[in-house]
């Protein structure tokens, strides 16, 4: 049969793709339905928070960071509860990581505040002495997408049924509308924070990275 | 593989990805010695602003070796043995020719443009699959273009038997375009509403768990895709050619990659062992990786069975010692992988400096080895000139090996170390490290691990040094090496 095969390229390809293919068939799909469901209580992320993970996957903090507190007593003790599949039913994508550089951070949210976060991404040493995490000053200027973040959530909304209110439409209309709800959110990040050029930038109108990340690092519990 | 004289081959295709092997090889392992060093002096970050961060450039540095400086290797090597095997020149037909420098420059650009989305932090934050959704587009097109090519030479060959190189060819074509495809469907959401936010932004089509389950089905098999089967294909061409021994074993060539297709992609889920996957899958991922030691070990002895009764070639062709070693040290990662699939041990391991410690002796040791020797093998046939120089390559040869040996030690420590410390109680049972306590002891082993970089990278400037002599200015050939390659 494998001299056949040999010789006959179409059903060799063929007969490779069926070997290969089944272990996905019976490993992957039968989780499918099980899986996506959320715990009680879960809500969707808001539109400042789904910007704060886009800065999250932008400067690839999955480089370092994990998202996935593992069923040991030394985990729990670290990190807090251990992490359950229904908390992950709206993170597309996923952000386990697969590293710990720095610490795991699903239930950072628990014990770090704004001004916690606000110090450490400035300068890490600042917080902590030995660490070897870069600074990331360019959060404090650069101005994060809530535009593209809104877009995201309309999509889950639509695509995927994520619980969003009625209000989230793919107009423009409704993203205009929407908008204040975003800013009102930031002004509650900066009322904690004392980096002046930031807190200006948001009565402007313009939202930096670090506030859309401290709402979802804040979120992360 | 009787040598066929009368027919010219054409390397146009094969030595345009010959230069981007090399020059993709030197950026992504530039790269990588930059972010090592980076873990053991932090101030290192700082040099080219937000762009310059290790989170920025990590990906850049996985996604420029994996497909920069292998896949351009992978395509390189395809370009010059799958002619050779299917006794067909590409010369015979302007449509293949067309589609070859077609898929060069696609790829070409397409590798431009894809180095540089990551930089300004255009990411899907997928392992591996990084690339927003218009690059993923273009990358589909490109392995279409690569398609053509493989199956188009393979439609007009003269032998009709294919070589265990193009089964293992025709498995890397199909196996990353089923991975990569699955793993990368996502919705544009700028399509999705009225022309809100970013175009290149996108939304996964899985979410939690089961992305975690696509994402580790696919980055664990484009390793098995990628860095093992074509790497494979590689060795059972270039192994026998170089010193002119048979096959040791056509059963247990059949064994290993029927056995490798089916075992490979079961695997995946033991990278989210004491996740939030079922019990099961976790399980399934753990007994599978020990049994892929099976097909795996069975390529590699193949290989080294291949040599008996002609080990003195070792001593005397440094080209077969690159790739006697390459196997070798395929032997000690395919071992590795499964031990650290163990729960027991996947506790201790995952998360820490074990897993990089784990991949980067397979990649430096097995696939860039094994590519290299490839091109070096290549070169004299190609450019019709001897190996610019024995001595260089066989210095070449122990500097880059004892870097791998000062990576993979280093990491294997670094790594044990963090794990057991990350566990270790007080005798009233409360955690006895801070998390940076168990961060700071680690700097000595990344000080090391950023020294086996540069060597590494010196090793990999020599090796370039060489081609380049070769395809300049090195002794011309009247006739085309059988065998060994010459060398001055």
């Amino acid at each position: 049969m494998f001299h056949w095969l040999e010789k006959n390229p179409f059903f060799f390809s063929v007969g490779v793709f069926l070997v290969i293919a089944f272990a996905g068939l019976v490993e992957i799909l039968p989780n499918f339905a099980e899986a996506s469901r959320p715990v009680v209580g879960l809500k969707p992320y808001t539109v400042l928070e789904l910007a704060g993970k886009e800065v999250y996957k932008k400067d690839a903090c999955i480089a370092c960071h994990s998202q996935l507190i593992r069923p040991f007593k030394s985990e729990t003790d670290r990190y807090g509860q251990v992490s359950l599949s229904g908390e992950y039913a709206y993170d597309r994508p996923f952000l386990w990581g697969s590293k710990r550089t720095g610490p795991d951070l699903h239930r950072v949210g628990n014990y770090r505040t704004t001004d916690w976060h606000e110090n450490h991404m400035w300068d890490p040493t600042s917080v902590v002495p030995q660490s070897i995490m870069p600074a990331y000053k360019h959060m404090f200027t650069n101005i994060a997408d809530i535009e593209t973040a809104y877009a995201e959530a309309v999509t889950v909304k639509n695509v995927f049924a994520t619980p969003y209110g009625d209000e989230f439409q793919g107009t423009r209309a409704a993203w205009e509308a929407h908008k204040p709800k975003v800013l009102a959110d930031a002004k509650l990040i900066t009322a904690d924070m004392k980096n002046k050029d930031v807190k200006d930038a948001v009565e402007a109108g313009n939202i930096p990275e670090i506030v859309a990340l401290i709402a979802y690092m804040n979120r992360l519990k | 593989m009787q040598s066929n004289a009368a027919l010219e081959y054409d390397y146009s295709v094969a030595k345009l990805f010959t230069y981007t092997t090399i020059l993709f090889g030197f950026l992504g392992m530039l790269l990588g010695t930059l972010i090592a060093a980076q873990m053991a002096f932090p101030e290192l970050n700082y040099m080219l602003g937000e762009y310059g961060t290790f989170s920025r450039l990590r990906p850049v540095h996985t996604n420029t070796v994996i497909f920069g400086f292998t896949l351009s290797g992978v395509f390189a090597t395809f370009y010059y043995v799958g002619q050779r095997v299917l006794k067909v020149s590409m010369a015979e037909s302007k449509f293949l020719m067309f589609v070859g420098k077609l898929h060069f420059w696609l790829y070409f650009v397409g590798a431009l443009v894809a180095t540089v989305s990551l930089l300004l932090g255009y990411s899907q934050s997928k392992e591996y699959a990084q690339y927003e959704w218009p690059i993923d587009i273009v990358i589909v097109l490109i392995w279409v273009a690569w398609g053509t090519s493989l199956f188009g030479l393979i439609g007009i060959r003269r032998e009709k038997s294919l070589y265990i190189s193009m089964w293992y060819y025709i498995a890397t074509f199909l196996g990353i375009a089923m991975l990569y495809l699955f793993n990368n469907m996502s919705v544009p959401t700028y399509f999705a509403t009225e022309g809100l936010g970013n175009f290149m932004h996108s939304v996964s089509m899985y979410s939690g768990t089961n992305d975690a389950l696509v994402q580790w089905w696919y980055g664990h098999n484009a390793v098995a895709f990628g860095f093992t089967v074509p790497i494979v294909a590689m060795i059972y061409y270039f192994l026998p050619k170089e010193s002119g021994q048979a096959i040791y074993s056509y059963k247990l060539s059949l064994l290993s990659f029927w056995g490798l297709m089916f075992v490979y992609l079961w695997a995946g889920s033991h990278h989210l062992l004491y996740s939030t996957v079922p019990d099961w899958m976790q399980t399934m991922g753990s007994v599978f990786s020990i049994i892929l030691i099976l097909p795996s070990w069975g390529s590699a002895i193949n290989m080294l069975l291949t040599m008996k009764g002609e080990w003195n070639q070792l001593t005397e062709n440094p080209l077969i010692k690159f790739m006697v070693l390459a196997s070798t040290f395929y032997m000690l990662s395919t071992l590795e992988g499964p031990i650290q699939a163990i729960k027991s041990v996947n506790a201790i391991a995952h998360f820490t400096d074990w897993i990089p410690g784990h991949v980067h002796d397979g990649v430096l040791g097995w696939v860039v080895f094994m590519i290299m020797a490839a091109l070096f093998h290549m070169a004299p046939r190609m450019f019709k000139r001897e190996i610019y120089s024995k001595s260089l390559m066989e210095k070449q040869f122990w500097l880059q090996t004892t870097a791998v040996v000062l990576y993979f030690t280093s990491m294997w420590i670094a790594g044990i170390t963090q794990g057991m410390m990350w566990r270790a109680v007080d005798e009233y049972g409360n955690l006895m490290y801070s998390f940076i306590d168990t961060v700071a002891v680690l700097h000595p082993y990344y000080a090391i691990r950023a020294l086996s970089g540069v060597l590494y990278l010196t090793g990999f400037l020599m090796f370039a040094y060489n081609m380049i002599k070769t395809m300049t200015v090195s002794r011309e050939l009247t006739q085309e090496p059988q065998f060994k390659s010459p060398m001055a």
